[in-house]
């Protein structure tokens, strides 16, 4: 026993070559999984230089599947945050019957494949679906239209603020809500002005991950959308037919836009979770 | 003001917290409600508060029932053991709170408020410490706050839930102090809840003592400590050597010990009797303690041993009566004053 022992600086540290060789592996599975799809969707989107990307980005059909997808976002997200609100709300300060059952149908569209999503809602909604010649009757479009979109987009987005808010609100508990309301404090008031500022951070988080899937769906909305042109192409669509014409530079311009607002949701997540307000009362 | 408790049943699914209970607590009193954890105790007092809502029996303030009543309306304070303070309003606006959400036609002007707000922070003894924040304060000062925030609405009751119980050791014992001090200043009902005998008995007018939802005895803290209603509360109030044995025509026999039992039934019985009723006896009277160590803190001597059929048996004394003694010798000794219980 002449040789030194190892210096551990804690006990559950391990030798340095386990350390190196799995930080390495890490690192390596990063670099290829995201940072190099990541970095070829950039390239090859200036590849023709920034003009053409450019171009490719003011294009008319280009410019509606932008709007079509900021407003599918912008309904979809206030929508699933109302909901993930009052479902966080009633699963984490009440007890009722079903409770768990309520908990795992929140999971569901998890579980479920987006594609097969989207198809309950042609089933549902389309021409000889369910409420299909109802719909015809009233000259109510939902597939192929705006109201299918947000529909399977909410579906697909369903969890993401829900999810976030329960575990949150359940680890805060009830004391406080007693409290306001041992003073006085009416429902209404009690939640405007104990429980809300108690989750806001949590709030914004999942409000950014939801905004960030509502964007990016493909499957569930490439079912209903019926893909016409300059109508019903969401973005991630608009990318598929671009690159299905062999218009490269094109999709991957509106790709690496895409990627962009992807990336600027993440960097707030980021820089809110650096923020020391989200995990400590204001000085 | 006055609260009345009427034969108040309630079940969490089959586990029954509370059984049948019946309170009255007069006005201005301070009231312990005392037991051991799973008695039923917090129950009881978040019934009061219409926290929790009774699946049988009444709860009448000054007379009128308020059983089912919202907790909103019920005009009470109520003091958390975790504080509960809102941790991103300053303690100003904590203290503030209940007569800021009042409504408009009720709400006292801003700086009429302000001037409350003042007046509670220095009844707590935090005057100047408004513009901080919760997370800014010792859990002593915590409570503090919660005390102030509790007492602004005016509050016809007060309810303190374990209200020391998080806090260590020192400052539990100035703000208990403290808490009677409040209460006397403010003469407002006040009921808390504790599983400290020693603070319920040192803080307390009366004391309610309950054991598996039931009201074991109510009483100043003398009558409970001195004159306890059952083995339980004899056991749970105070210190206390337990023997269990047998009572023939008044007389309670356990091992070498044998104690007058006037009144008690005949059959198995348990006695109590607490360290410092036990004294010196002469030869041929009481029982013999083997000693096995002599711990003295200040003017008193506890001495431990065992008696002849090896039971433990702790006895305190005033530290010169016990001078000579050693550990490993022995002591003649009989109860002054025992306690004793037929078994039920």
């Amino acid at each position: 026993m002449s040789a030194a022992p190892t210096r551990f600086q804690s006990a559950t540290q391990d030798p340095a070559w386990v350390r190196w060789s799995i930080l390495g592996l890490v690192l390596t599975f990063l670099a290829l999984v995201l940072i190099l799809p990541l970095v070829s969707v950039f390239a090859e989107a200036l590849s023709k230089g920034l003009g053409v990307a450019l171009d490719a980005i003011r294009d008319p059909d280009a410019i509606a599947a932008i709007e079509l997808t900021l407003l599918v976002a912008a309904i979809a997200v206030p929508f699933n945050a109302a909901f993930g609100l009052c479902a966080a709300w009633a699963i984490s300060k009440h007890d009722f019957p079903g409770k768990s059952f309520l908990i795992t149908l929140i999971d569901l569209p998890f579980s479920v494949s987006p594609v097969v999503a989207g198809l309950i809602f042609i089933l549902v909604f389309g021409a000889q679906g369910w409420f299909g010649d109802w719909l015809i009757d009233h000259n109510i479009k939902i597939v192929f239209a705006l109201p299918g979109i947000v529909l399977a987009t909410v579906f697909v987005t369903f969890p993401f603020i829900a999810r976030e808010l329960i575990p949150l609100m359940q680890e805060q508990g009830v004391a406080e809500e007693e409290a306001a309301v041992s003073m006085g404090a009416s429902g209404l008031v009690t939640f405007m002005l104990v429980t809300a500022p108690n989750i806001r951070w949590g709030l914004l988080y999942g409000v950014l991950l939801c905004n960030a899937r509502a964007m990016g769906e493909f499957g569930a909305v490439s079912v209903v959308s019926g893909h016409i042109r300059g109508l019903t192409d969401t973005m991630p669509l608009h990318i598929e037919i671009l690159y299905n014409d062999y218009n490269f530079v094109g999709a991957f311009a509106v790709a690496a836009l895409l990627c962009l607002l992807a990336i600027v949701t993440l960097v707030l997540k980021t820089l809110l979770e650096l923020s020391p307000s989200v995990h400590s009362a204001p000085k | 003001m006055t609260i009345s408790i009427r034969q108040i049943e309630k079940r969490f699914g089959r586990y029954p917290a509370l059984n049948g209970v019946s309170l009255e607590i007069e006005d201005g009193e301070l009231l312990a409600l005392l037991g051991p954890s799973g008695s039923g105790k917090t129950t009881l007092l978040r019934t009061i508060a219409g926290l929790e809502f009774p699946d049988d029996g009444q709860v009448l303030f000054d007379g009128a029932d308020v059983t089912f009543a919202h907790a909103a309306a019920r005009q009470i304070g109520f003091v958390f053991q975790q504080y509960a303070l809102f941790k991103h309003m300053s303690v100003a606006r904590n203290v503030a709170f209940g007569l800021d959400v009042r409504k408009r036609a009720d709400k006292p002007p801003r700086a009429e408020i302000n001037r409350r707000v003042d007046e509670l922070l220095k009844l707590v003894e935090l005057d100047g410490l408004g513009k901080r924040f919760p997370n800014q304060l010792s859990g002593g000062q915590r409570q503090r706050v919660a005390l102030a925030r509790a007492l602004a609405v005016s509050p016809k009751v007060l309810l303190l839930d374990e209200p020391f119980g998080a806090l260590d050791a020192t400052v539990r014992k100035s703000l208990r102090r403290e808490l009677r001090r409040i209460h006397d200043a403010t003469g407002v009902t006040t009921i808390f809840v504790t599983h400290d005998q020693e603070e319920a008995l040192e803080l307390a007018d009366r004391v309610a003592i309950l054991n598996l939802g039931q009201i074991q005895q109510v009483g100043t803290p003398d009558q409970v400590h001195d004159h306890p209603a059952n083995a339980f509360v004899c056991g749970f109030v105070g210190e206390a050597n337990r023997f269990e044995g047998k009572v023939e025509s008044g007389v309670f026999t356990s091992g070498p010990i044998r104690l007058a039992a006037p009144g008690v039934a005949d059959g198995d019985a348990t006695a109590f009797i607490r360290p410092y009723d036990l004294a010196k006896a002469p030869a041929g009277e009481g029982f013999e303690l083997r000693v096995s160590r002599i711990v003295t803190q200040g003017p008193i001597s506890r001495v431990e041993g065992a008696d002849a059929t090896g039971r433990r048996i702790e006895a305190d004394f005033a530290r010169e009566e016990v001078a000579g003694v050693q550990a490993g010798g022995t002591l003649r000794l009989a109860a002054k004053i025992a306690h004793v219980f037929a078994a039920t």
